[in-house]
């Protein structure tokens, strides 16, 4: 387990709830360094609240989150604020600032933590713009670009600061093929080249599969499983198998939970 | 330039505001800067004032000279007792004036008519009271006279 | 008997959560109005919602006005003509709308038209995450995008009801002086007469400050609380509209009785 020699974010004993119900639950993750870890796991089982978590938009019920150290949920203001300046996040829709150019986007990271003259900023956004190659269009506004540049606008700007952690959720939902691929291409070459850690959280498992070093598989509301690519393929416990291949029917029913669909069609009469 | 234009707007919103604030003040209140000058306070006993307010005219020879500030009961004499605020320049009531509450028309607004008297010598100052006054006409209490000379005859 | 326990367990949480929404709504008021920002970033952004929330509502006001205006003298003018006292419907358009109408319609149809446009404005931020990725760059979406809007409509919407007012004077003087011919300088000189700048003028800017804090102050809320669905944002549109004008109506109630109650 070489892996875990050096980690950046120890997620310990975490439990989090939305009125009754459980997001997590004790639950713990370790995200190594330099590495792409993804977190799996079915729709609706809390995974982007498990990175609000992390980068401190949410509080948990108990339990710590420590990056590099600092335990998110007890930072205070500015702590979190500097804190923040570790993180790079790409939203599931992009979430650019629709009133500012795409240069604007880039740049407001910039703006708000360093006090960097203006032609350094210049300088830095159009090289992030390079690298995810869409310098030609930093004078455009956001409502001018696909879904998938906007993505990629969007992820010039959570890596603006060289962030040590960059998150990505969702990042290969709702694109089509080519999109798809610049996508998991640029965030594998931007891991190596930058050398930060990501965290992906999807339910993509070819993608993902593709470009993870390491996989949390998540359900209710706790690690159910986890393992690089290659040990999670062997795993042959059912919800794994049922996950990883995309079955219908398994450990998570097909059917919604309901009564007796004999008795209930009968009761009709 | 995109940002020029968003400026140029708002602050050609802020100027119309500005205009319309001046003209309401000017022409609508005919808030005038002159006036703004010092006043003395005179004071007088009415039997009563029947619908007069504070913020009414006080007038002389039907020019507004100042206006009421005040209106209480006199506890000592139980009469009402109405301060007016008179424009500083007004150095020409004498202490034989006299004040009445007068109607602007049939049914208009009640006001202070002032009108000097012969003694040249003696000026109201700040404070000073003008003793003799007529009440306001109360309609009922006319009725009411001219029923009871009716009766009577 | 269980139905009813049921439906007061209803009633009561219902009650908690407006009081929570109250609280909500009073905790982002409070971090608007304290929050200092940087002036050289902050006064570009309140420029830029100047423009929006005001100069874009000029339009409606600047015609709206006119019209109100010229029915006041029209209607005034009808009644008044029956006593002999047409004279006074300069006193009478003047003191309605500086008084009552101006910081009213007003105020109704910002909530209309800017109102509205702030709460779908900020919900569609939120909806399409992008609060939350400003906060996680490290800037409080309070302050950057909650505060400008803010302060906005409360500057914009006295500066509208000057407007207003004005305009519907002009509006007024037009049908009784051109139209119907009122002698000019009666008009103008018994308006003069019975309107006081203080108590009409300046009680109308204090009403229209106060109509501006509460509009502005539902629109934001409602756009920040808002469910983050398109279903959401469209139902906290409407209640922006309706609670303002609510809001509105109740308030005017209360401050006239203050400010002319004892006249």
């Amino acid at each position: 387990m070489d892996f875990f020699d050096d980690i950046i974010i120890d997620i310990k004993q975490l439990t989090f709830s939305r009125g009754e119900r459980y997001i997590c639950k004790n639950m713990d993750i370790r995200i190594p360094r330099g590495k792409v870890t993804a977190i799996m796991g079915p729709s609706g089982t809390g995974k982007t609240t498990l990175l609000k978590l992390i980068g401190g938009q949410l509080k948990p019920d108990s339990g710590s989150i420590l990056l590099d150290g600092d335990d998110i949920p007890r930072l205070g203001r500015s702590e979190l604020f500097d804190a923040r300046e570790k993180m790079g996040m790409l939203f599931q829709s992009g979430a650019l600032f629709t009133d500012m150019t795409v240069f604007e986007n880039v740049a407001f990271p910039l703006r708000v933590h360093t006090k960097l003259p203006q032609d350094m900023i210049r300088d830095i956004v159009l090289m992030k713009l390079q690298a995810v190659g869409l310098r030609g269009a930093a004078e455009l506004m956001p409502s001018e670009l696909s879904g998938g540049m906007g993505r990629r606008v969007a992820l010039a700007r959570a890596i603006a600061l060289d962030p040590a952690l960059v998150m990505y959720d969702e990042p290969f939902t709702g694109q089509d093929p080519i999109a798809m691929g610049v996508l998991v291409n640029l965030i594998k070459k931007l891991n190596q080249a930058l050398g930060h850690s990501s965290i992906i959280v999807s339910h993509d498992i070819k993608e993902t599969l593709s470009i993870a070093d390491y996989i949390y598989i998540i359900a209710d509301a706790d690690v159910i499983a986890h393992g690089t690519p290659e040990q999670l393929k062997q795993n042959d416990s059912d919800q794994v198998r049922q996950f990883m291949r995309g079955l219908p029917d398994g450990p998570v029913p097909f059917h919604f939970p309901a009564r007796d669909y004999e008795t209930e069609l009968m009761e009709g009469r | 330039m995109r940002n020029r234009g968003v400026e140029l707007g708002v602050g050609i919103f802020m100027l119309v505001g500005a205009i319309a604030l001046t003209v309401l003040a000017i022409n609508v209140s005919g808030l005038s800067l002159t006036k703004q000058q010092d006043t003395y306070k005179i004071y007088a006993r009415f039997e009563n004032v029947g619908g007069l307010t504070a913020r009414s005219k006080v007038t002389m020879s039907g020019v507004t000279i100042g206006k009421v500030s005040n209106i209480t009961i006199d506890r000592k004499k139980l009469m009402a007792l109405v301060e007016m605020d008179i424009d500083g320049d007004v150095d020409y009531l004498t202490s034989d004036s006299s004040a009445s509450i007068l109607t602007a028309g049939l049914l208009g607004e009640k006001y202070i008519g002032v009108t000097t008297g012969a003694a040249d010598d003696e000026i109201l100052k700040e404070g000073d009271f003008i003793e003799d006054t007529q009440s306001s006409l109360v309609l009922e209490e006319l009725i009411g006279k001219f029923l009871f000379n009716q009766a009577s005859e | 008997m269980a139905a009813i326990v049921n439906n007061l367990a209803l009633l009561g949480r219902f009650a908690l959560d407006r009081v929570a929404a109250i609280g909500r709504s009073g905790l982002i008021l409070m971090h608007a109005i304290i929050a200092r920002p940087q002036p050289l970033i902050a006064f570009p952004l309140l420029i830029r919602q100047l423009y929006s929330v005001g100069v874009l509502s000029m339009v409606i006001i600047v015609v709206s006005g006119l019209f109100i205006g010229m029915v006041l003298a029209l209607q005034g003018y009808t009644i008044l003509v029956d006593y002999g006292t047409e004279q006074a419907v300069g006193q009478m358009v003047a003191l309605s709308l500086v008084r009552e109408l101006a910081p009213v319609v007003t105020a109704l149809l910002f909530a209309g038209r800017a109102g509205s446009a702030l709460t779908a404005e900020i919900g569609l931020m939120k909806t399409t995450e992008q609060l939350s990725s400003m906060e996680m760059i490290g800037v409080d979406p309070l302050r950057r995008i909650i505060a400008p809007r803010f302060w906005a409509g409360v500057i914009s919407l006295p500066i509208l009801t000057m407007i207003f007012s004005a305009v519907g004077i002009w509006g007024g003087l037009l049908v009784g002086v051109e139209w119907l011919g009122i002698y000019e300088g009666s008009f103008w000189s018994n308006m003069q007469n019975s309107v006081d700048f203080f108590d009409d003028i300046g009680n109308g800017l204090i009403k229209s400050l106060v109509f501006g804090l509460v509009v502005t102050w539902v629109a934001v809320f409602q756009g920040y609380d808002s469910v983050p669905t398109s279903e959401g944002i469209s139902q906290a549109t409407t209640k922006t509209v309706v609670y303002s004008s609510l809001a509105i109506l109740g308030l005017d109630f209360i401050l006239t009785a203050l400010m002319f109650g004892d006249l």
